[in-house]
């Protein structure tokens, strides 16, 4: 393209704020991105709330409602879904007692699905609180899931079976 | 100025320009739902598209976000384009059959079937309300939100936004909010009714011109 062309396109695009990596901030503060602290990113940095909120909406990994303390993320991406993740996202979400894509009712766990995490040699791949964890069996889940339902246990959906 | 050939033609236009520009500049005829003048190009609704580059190597473009540039080879209405348009009026006409605008535009190329499964969208993403709100009246009150076939116009927070002037601007500029005639039978994709009611005019204007475009006796004849 040439350069007058860009130049009309995106006339008030020419200060970058870094939209992505400030929503970023705040979703590693707050766990979630909340409507006070997105207005307030608006009036500091004199981006308009609509194209925030563009952005928060567009990228499955910002989450504009609540999510549970404990993150697990199941990839169900192609290799994952060959060697079984149907299997162990069931079975994840009937151990924490949370659909996919859901938070649990005390705000302990939320469950994901992702399409791909990238790392499909260790296929199925599940992802608790930040940390990997590969060739993951439905049998393997109970053990995985300990770390975060160990010292919880006997309360609420992750209690022993 | 930058010297291109457009439909055969060596023009010479203004760089910086787009090849919409170009051709509308020249009097060529290109269909688009997401222009406006007074907005950036988007390049959406892909009715502009052109074939661009030498024969046998070109590829489709869309006009309104293409610079010229020297030396190019355009087509504006080649075989190749009007199929392409034609398909994509029939896509517009499942999805908004709703729309006075896409109506118009699909009896003019001459759609008169729809072979996709019919949806009766409000909305054809065209992002010219959002375009109009925030580079015209600066409020950016509503926006895109969402993604994929969840991508919808909104605000944020689905709250009235408290830049919006109710200028009614987005519904001025918008191409689907104009609703089409209720003619005889308004659930149909492709409306098209008039041409089965009496034709307006036969024989009387043997010099007069006629303006309609497009006529429906004109139609009904088999004149175009």
């Amino acid at each position: 393209m040439q350069e007058g062309m860009i130049e009309r396109s995106h006339p008030f695009r020419q200060n970058g704020i870094s939209l992505i990596s400030q929503l970023q901030q705040i979703q590693q503060e707050h766990g979630w991105l909340p409507e006070p602290e997105l207005r307030r990113l608006s009036a500091a940095t004199g981006e308009p709330l609509i194209e925030i909120y563009r952005v928060a909406t567009f990228y499955k990994s910002f989450s504009l409602a609540p999510r549970g303390r404990h993150r697990v993320t199941a990839c169900c991406g192609t290799a994952c879904h060959v060697r079984g993740s149907a299997g162990v996202t069931r079975e994840i979400s009937k151990l924490l007692g949370v659909k996919p894509g859901g938070t649990s009712a005390d705000g302990r766990y939320s469950l994901e699905t992702v399409n791909c995490l990238g790392a499909c040699a260790l296929a199925p791949l599940v992802v608790v609180d930040g940390e990997y964890h590969g060739n993951i069996t439905p049998a393997g889940t109970r053990k995985l899931l300990k770390k975060i339902t160990g010292p919880e246990a006997g309360n609420g959906a992750a209690a022993e079976r | 100025m930058v010297n291109l050939t457009m439909n055969g033609l060596e023009i010479a236009f203004e760089k910086g320009a787009s090849l919409l520009e170009a051709a509308r500049f020249f009097g060529i005829e290109i269909p688009t739902l997401c222009y406006n003048e007074g907005l950036n190009p988007y390049g959406a609704c892909r009715l502009c598209l052109v074939e661009v580059g030498a024969p046998g190597r070109s590829r489709l473009v869309s006009s309104c976000t293409y610079p010229v540039q020297p030396g190019l080879i355009v087509r504006t209405h080649s075989a190749r384009v009007l199929k392409a348009r034609r398909l994509l009026l029939e896509l517009y006409l499942a999805t908004c059959p709703s729309s006075k605008i896409i109506q118009d535009l699909a009896s003019k190329h001459h759609v008169t079937r729809v072979r996709f499964k019919q949806k009766n969208e409000e909305c054809i993403l065209c992002g010219l309300c959002t375009r109009y709100c925030a580079e015209q009246m600066h409020g950016h009150a509503i926006g895109m939100v969402g993604r994929g076939a969840e991508r919808r116009i909104g605000s944020a927070f689905n709250k009235k936004s408290e830049d919006c002037r109710l200028c009614g601007g987005c519904s001025y500029i918008c191409p689907a909010c104009q609703a089409r005639c209720q003619g005889p039978d308004e659930k149909s994709a492709v409306c098209g009714a008039c041409l089965n009611l009496a034709p307006p005019c036969l024989d009387d204007h043997d010099d007069a011109m006629c303006y309609l475009d497009p006529c429906a006796a004109c139609e009904m004849r088999g004149e175009r």
